[in-house]
């Protein structure tokens, strides 16, 4: 029974931090309806600022508790200025371009401020130093439990109290309820969406900030902090429902006892078990706990996507030149270029394949990387265990692939909007998971070593026209499906479900094909991937490499069919010429995303389209 | 008359305790205009959402040229020869007027599952013959998303008539139009209906769209049916100019 209780309450003071921060995020979302990925920045800056902030106040006065208290608050509000920083020169600019373009901008800023960090606080991670009254345990049922993580349990529940009088009893809570229902009536009824949105946003970022400097006593400060809590703040999100803060608190409630039991009696499977309960979760409610179904954005939303025309001349020609270019390659770069050419094959059948799914499916996958990745562990597994060669191999990979997008993608269609982009996200940290844990088959974290490509196909050169052949042309025949009846049935049931299922087309149906199909590309690019570096990681199915992919996407422009083409090779030009120039490569990719976000709101491709028509007068839509 | 195209069968339906439709019956013909009416609120929307399998029924049955529709999709109806338009346009704003129409074709003629094909090549004389049919051939080529409120009703005309359907259901066909508008998009509505032998059920605000327009008339109030004829026969009726005009009407008379 102690070892219950304690495993208990470990759980309940996992949980406030837990909740601290996925309020501040279900807060901004159900407001702005931005996904903002800098949220786990704003927690990771909270520790750092608590650090420096509470040790001034205790060089100062003593290291007294409510200076420490000061000290947390102070780190919270200058939080929650930050993200007004952020709101009021970033995202107010593009609150009507496509979500994912905020999405895209708030994880330039996660880089910036990583790279800000490294710069001003260093490279090591930063511990409090504890006095006495922190170090304290009391005794509980025989067994000594940390006094902090006891205050710490209480404190989710007194700010779940705090937020709700907040919500309710002020005015500016009562709008923000209201805007969270509908956006548009309160922006119609007068009140000024700038002050609401900004308030938002300081709250929000406070509520992150207070999170990360409570944990710093318990923890200190890192540079792991961010990437590694927003994915939990995610899954409490979604768990508790978009934008319901009441649905935040149970769902970190659930999540941290989950971890907090998972660690002890099921630790072989403790990356897995979070996003396992996310997944049941979203399958039995596909709203999250206490979420309702997104009201539909009205005219707001506004961004019609043009209609398909075949790509000029002109751009084809250019196409084949650039192909040529690459497939010469040998006879006039060295080594490295030749790699780097066979990472752009790949990228652009990658990013082509995420492509179809998040253009004319109009389903956002943020766990593309996974069929990415299986595609590599099926061609190296294969090798492993099957002795596959090379040929096999790069049959078996988008099989394999293929064969989880039809799993994933059965459950995956059923939802939609950013309940499907996390469940996709969730089946992507499964996969990572079980790469990562299940060492006996997977090799783990050291990977599968020795994946090298047949003989005839071992010169680099020949490799690289391999990769060409595969790559290049996977994503013409992808390019193809968006063109063919297929491809429109699929831009039809995302443009109108309604009149899509009235003239007879099963729109789940088309939404699997296109997963499976997309998983199949993905998974060839990763077996292409694999046997270009000769090894297999759990890497290749991260949170940064699914991110990688919808940049690709979104900076080549979604609405062409040309863009994630011009994604890729621009993406992974500005990774690798940025990578050589500076050793704050972060920053600078950061900043590069969030001018590229602002300047071409439609992408590159997007872009260069609307210039293209402006200019010959054609009719846009 | 002949055997009816649709026919309902004491349908049924209730949201919680309100009882929305409550044994409602009737027939279409084939070349028959019936317009449904009533007053707000008298079950007219899910009566109609009932035929075209949007909402399930919880009693009575709804026979399409004698086969039950029960427990069908949407999806399914429709490839039984059943065409509609909404009341608010449901149309894909990325395509073009008339791929829009080739879209509806691909799916008719079972061509959706394939992948290599060009959309834009199918079924393109076809689909500008339906476009010409309801006056639209000249905006073939114009992206959809730009389209006038009354070109995109008579866009959805043409991609109901696709797949060559025998009952047309239109909910609201004219809401939101011009008076002018109204009676072009209803005269051709009727012209073809006539001319292709189509059974038309359709929802209407516009009295002298219904009175103008209808072969016959079904008037529900609060779910149930309280009047069936023609033009003349309702407009006399009393029950009919009670929930209308109120009691005051039938003794004052102005």
């Amino acid at each position: 029974m102690d070892f219950v209780l304690i495993q208990f309450l470990t759980g309940l003071s996992n949980a406030s931090a837990l909740f601290l921060i996925a309020s501040g995020l279900t807060v901004i979302f159900g407001v702005t309806r931005i996904v903002n990925f800098a949220h786990g920045s704003f927690y990771m800056l909270g520790a750092y600022l608590a650090w420096t902030i509470v040790r001034a106040f205790w060089d100062w006065g003593g290291r007294e508790p409510y200076l420490f208290v000061l000290g947390v608050l102070a780190a919270a509000v200058v939080v929650g200025l930050i993200g007004v920083a952020m709101e009021m020169t970033l995202l107010r600019r593009i609150y009507r371009a496509p979500e994912l373009f905020q999405l895209l901008a708030t994880f330039g800023v996660v880089l910036m401020i990583q790279d800000a960090t490294l710069a001003i606080w260093g490279p090591e991670d930063l511990p409090l130093p504890r006095p006495p009254w922190l170090r304290a345990f009391i005794d509980i049922a025989g067994s000594r439990f940390p006094r902090y993580d006891l205050i710490l349990a209480i404190i989710g529940p007194v700010v779940l109290a705090l937020l709700w009088l907040l919500f309710h009893r002020t005015r500016f809570g009562i709008l923000v309820r209201a805007a969270t229902q509908d956006r548009e009536m309160v922006a119609a009824l007068g009140v000024d969406q700038k002050k609401l949105f900004s308030g938002v946003f300081f709250l929000g970022s406070a509520l992150a900030g207070l999170g990360g400097a409570l944990v710093l006593p318990s923890q200190s400060a890192n540079l792991q902090m961010d990437l590694s809590i927003i994915a939990e703040a995610f899954v409490v999100v979604v768990v508790g429902g978009m934008g319901s803060v009441t649905g935040a608190f149970l769902a970190s409630l659930l999540i941290a006892e989950v971890q907090a039991f998972g660690i002890v009696l099921l630790p072989k499977i403790t990356l897995v078990l979070v996003f396992l309960v996310m997944a049941a979760v979203l399958m039995v409610r596909p709203y999250g706990l206490l979420g309702k179904p997104q009201a539909h954005a009205r005219a707001a939303s506004g961004a019609v996507e043009p209609t398909l025309r075949p790509a000029p001349n002109i751009l084809g020609l250019a196409g084949l030149a650039a192909l040529l270019i690459a497939a010469s390659a040998p006879f006039w770069a060295g080594a490295y270029a030749i790699t780097v050419l066979i990472e752009l094959a790949v990228f652009v059948l990658f990013a082509a394949s995420l492509h179809l799914m998040m253009g004319p499916g109009g389903v956002v996958s943020f766990g593309h990387a996974a069929y990415f990745g299986l595609g590599a562990y099926g061609a190296a597994l294969g090798l492993r265990y099957l002795a596959l060669p090379m040929e096999a191999g790069l049959v078996a990979a988008p099989l394999f692939a293929g064969f989880f997008g039809v799993v994933f993608g059965v459950f995956v269609v059923r939802l939609s909007g950013v309940y499907l982009a996390m469940l996709t996200l969730a089946f992507a940290q499964i996969v990572w998971a079980a790469t990562f844990q299940w060492v006996d088959v997977t090799g783990g974290d050291n990977g599968i070593l020795g994946v090298w490509p047949s003989a005839w196909a071992a010169d680099k050169s020949v490799y690289l026209w391999l990769a060409l052949a595969l790559c290049i042309g996977g994503t013409l025949l992808l390019r193809r499906f968006v063109f063919s009846p297929f491809g429109y049935g699929l831009r039809a049931a995302r443009d109108s479900e309604l009149r899509a299922e009235a003239i007879g087309l099963d729109t789940a149906r088309l939404r699997l094909a296109a997963f499976a199909i997309a998983a199949a590309a993905a998974g060839l690019a990763g077996g292409v991937y694999a046997y270009a570096k000769g090894s297999v990681f759990p890497t290749y199915i991260s949170i940064p490499k699914s991110v990688d992919a919808l940049l690709m996407v979104l900076l080549g422009g979604v609405q062409t069919v040309t863009g994630p083409i011009v994604g890729a090779i621009a993406y992974h030009g500005l990774f690798v010429g940025i990578l050589q120039a500076t050793a704050y490569w972060r920053a600078a990719l950061g900043l590069a995303i969030v001018v590229l976000v602002l300047a071409f709101p439609q992408g590159i491709a997007g872009f260069a389209r609307d210039r293209w028509e402006r200019a010959r007068g054609l009719e846009a839509a | 008359m002949s055997a009816p195209v649709l026919e309902a069968v004491s349908l049924e339906k209730r949201f919680g305790g309100v009882h929305a439709v409550a044994g409602v019956s009737f027939r279409v013909a084939a070349g028959e205009m019936l317009a449904l009416i009533g007053p707000n609120g008298a079950g007219k929307s899910t009566c109609f959402n009932l035929v075209n399998g949007q909402l399930r029924a919880d009693g009575g049955e709804v026979r399409l040229g004698g086969q039950s529709l029960a427990g069908l999709r949407p999806r399914a109806i429709w490839r039984l020869g059943v065409g509609r338009t909404f009341q608010i346009t449901a149309t894909f704003a990325s395509m073009t007027v008339r791929e829009n129409v080739q879209m509806a074709l691909i799916s008719h003629r079972r061509m959706l599952w394939s992948f290599l094909a060009r959309a834009t090549d199918q079924f393109r004389a076809e689909a500008e013959a339906l476009l010409a049919q309801v006056g639209m051939a000249e905006q073939a080529g114009r992206p959809c998303g730009v389209l006038a409120y009354g070109d995109l009703k008579r866009l959805e005309l043409a991609i109901a008539l696709a797949n060559d359907p025998k009952l047309l259901l239109m909910d609201e066909p004219t809401a939101g139009m011009a008076p002018k508008e109204r009676t072009a998009l209803m005269d051709l509505t009727r012209g073809i209906v006539r001319a292709r032998g189509l059974a038309c059920l359709f929802t209407e605000h516009d009295m002298d769209v219904v009175f103008g327009q209808a072969d016959r008339i079904i008037v529900m109030n609060r779910g149930r049916l309280i009047a069936e004829g023609t033009a003349d026969q309702v407009r006399n009726d009393p029950a009919v100019r009670e929930v209308y005009l109120g009691s005051g009407a039938t003794s004052g008379g102005h």
